[in-house]
């Protein structure tokens, strides 16, 4: 077993959480090398004890509609030492961020809404909020791109050698 | 154990207002997407059950609008990750029937063999990730200790043979890229197919093992309820009309005349009922009502458990998930061993203006598309109906079910026996917020 993990967290804002299965899908050879690489301490989708104190990385899928949701972006940038966006969503809003291009009339037929779930006025993207170090594009992501940004981290961390 | 801070968020008020006790479940885990549960109980009764669902909505419903209808289908999959191939499939039903397209049998095959990959992908994530994991008492699939990787092997091994059936068939189990209005771009190659059937072939015994595990399981709650499904001949999930447990047949295209549309204040979500009854959607209601179609090979292998049906225990859903995983493994090497896959031509899709139906099951149940489409060829008018929209008062009413049968009301248990009710009903919370229809004309 690897001495040192790498700790990560990984978040889901608004979105439909496709690259949260694509992950999981690469799970699927990959389980019992992650288990000894990693020290996942924060993912809803896997487990109820989340922590996100002290992560290496932060790995933040979806695009940001409340402005509590903003906070705890704050948060988890706060607490982690490097965040990467995952997807679409994360990088440029889309297609959460469509509300942004509504015409007026639209804009005046869910402002009830907007308002009944405190929604914030236009949909941001991650790194509109917060300092981000990393990208993983696609929608969902490219499997390559985030296999090869993981094993940089966890080279830059010791948990593999360079 | 370390409690985290979605573990910190339960909140207990115990004794609160006069001998009430205030439950909050501010972040259910294991599950698609968010929601939360916030429950009151007085001397024993329940006074109230909000389940919230918290996924903030993306207003498809008003995105769609004014966007070419041949292209709808690849915005709604971005509905939901998981079962992205549903809202595809169905959606590209719906643009079909608005124009008068009738696809080719190939292509209806291809259509049914994507929807089999998923419903193995999808129900594997949810009963061997979110679900194993309360059977052996452990948290997180994480946490099992190495006695337990011969199982994990068999849950990633199932997993990854309904993954790779969509990516062979429709390109990619999520946001398929071969899927179209009227065809696939692309015709599985026999290598691909000769090996998908050898990978589904070797997940067969792995598949029975975890229905047995899912048998033996003794989590209950019986409700007495309508279950409604499609009832097809091949238990097929994209054909046929839809029944209730009561004998009641509707023609496809109607379904949603018998929709009764309730407005939850604090959920992001509408819910609904069925002829002015709560109602279940899903696994259990399609075993309960299609379980004399179920693939024969599948009959043979478990046939004991099958027997459990039909069934008015809700946890009992992820019994008939896992037998469905069988039946779609068995139904899909069926049809790649006996089936020449041929590139065709097929007839252009014309789009004209038009109204059209979408409906079939997805994993967690029937799931409605409605599109009309204006002379330009655009969206003009929509509405989407998703499973867990349907679910959601039978989510609340279980809920009241088991807390009031349930002597660990005080305990901190009963969070986690609401949780796992919850997951029973495998809930999808992304689908579930982003459709109300609002003034829309």
């Amino acid at each position: 077993m690897a001495d040192k993990k790498l700790k990560i967290g990984w978040f889901s804002f608004a979105c439909c959480e496709d690259s949260t299965m694509v992950w999981i899908e690469l799970m699927n050879d990959r389980f019992f090398l992650w288990k000894e690489l990693l020290d996942i301490k924060h993912a809803r989708v896997l487990k109820r004890n989340n922590s996100m104190k002290g992560l290496d990385v932060a790995f933040v899928e979806g695009a940001i509609t409340t402005e509590s949701d903003a906070r705890k972006l704050r948060s988890i940038r706060k607490n982690s030492k490097r965040v990467v966006m995952i997807g679409s969503c994360a990088i440029n809003g889309m297609p959460a961020a469509q509300r942004n291009t509504f015409d007026e009339g639209t804009k005046k037929e869910i402002e009830f809404l907007i308002k009944q779930f405190k929604q914030a006025d236009s949909v941001r993207t991650i790194k509109d909020i917060v300092q981000v170090d990393d990208e993983v594009p696609g929608c969902p992501m490219v499997e390559e791109t985030f296999l090869q940004v993981l094993d940089k981290y966890l080279k830059e961390f010791g948990v593999k050698n360079a | 154990m370390h409690r985290g801070e979605d573990a910190e968020a339960l909140e207990h008020a115990y004794g609160a207002g006069g001998g009430a006790q205030h439950i909050r479940l501010d972040n259910i885990t294991k599950i698609e997407g968010h929601g939360s549960v916030d429950i009151k109980v007085r001397g024993g009764k329940v006074e109230y059950v909000k389940l919230k669902i918290t996924e903030n909505k993306r207003f498809y419903t008003q995105a769609i609008r004014n966007k070419p209808a041949i292209s709808l289908p690849l915005m709604t999959s971005r509905v939901c990750g998981t079962c992205s191939i549903a809202h595809l499939t169905c959606c590209s039903e719906a643009v079909e029937n608005a124009v008068g397209y009738v696809p080719s049998e190939q292509t209806l095959l291809l259509r049914k063999l994507s929807l089999y990959g998923m419903m193995i992908r999808d129900h594997a994530l949810h009963l061997y990730l979110f679900c194993l994991p309360d059977i052996y008492g452990k948290d997180s699939v994480l946490d099992f200790d190495s006695s337990m990787d011969g199982m994990i092997k068999s849950a990633f091994a199932v997993k990854s043979a309904g993954n790779n059936l969509s990516k062979v068939i429709a390109g990619r189990a999520v946001h398929a890229t071969f899927a179209e209005v009227g065809k696939f771009s692309h015709i599985p190659e026999k290598g691909d197919i000769s090996n998908i059937v050898g990978q589904l072939k070797s997940v067969r015994d792995f598949a029975i093992e975890f229905i047995e595990t899912f048998y033996k399981c003794d989590f209950r709650l019986e409700r007495d309820i309508d279950f409604v499904s499609l009832v097809s001949k091949d238990y097929s999930f994209s054909r046929g009309d839809v029944e209730d447990s009561s004998g009641f047949c509707i023609i496809r295209e109607k379904y949603k005349d018998y929709l009764n549309k309730v407005v939850i204040p604090y959920s992001q979500a509408l819910g609904y009922k069925f002829r002015g009854r709560e109602h279940m959607v899903g696994a259990l209601a399609r075993m309960n009502l299609n379980r004399n179609s179920i693939h024969p090979a599948t009959r043979k292998d478990v046939a004991k458990p099958i027997s459990a049906f039909p069934s008015k225990n809700v946890f009992h859903n992820n019994l008939a998930q896992a037998i469905e995983i069988l039946h779609c493994i068995d139904h899909s090497i069926e049809i790649l061993e006996s089936h020449d896959f041929v590139a065709e031509k097929n007839d252009p899709v014309e789009i004209k203006a038009g109204e059209g139906v979408g409906l079939l099951e997805a994993p967690r149940g029937t799931l409605y598309y409605m599109l009309s489409i204006d002379k330009n060829g655009k969206a003009s008018n929509g509405n989407i109906i998703v499973p867990t929209q349907q679910n959601q008062i039978g989510m609340e009413k279980s809920i009241v079910q088991m807390v009031e049968e349930s002597d660990a009301v005080e305990h901190e248990p009963i969070e986690h026996e609401i949780e796992k009710l919850i997951r029973a009903y495998d809930p999808c919370m992304s689908c579930a917020s982003h459709f109300l229809k609002v003034n829309w004309q």
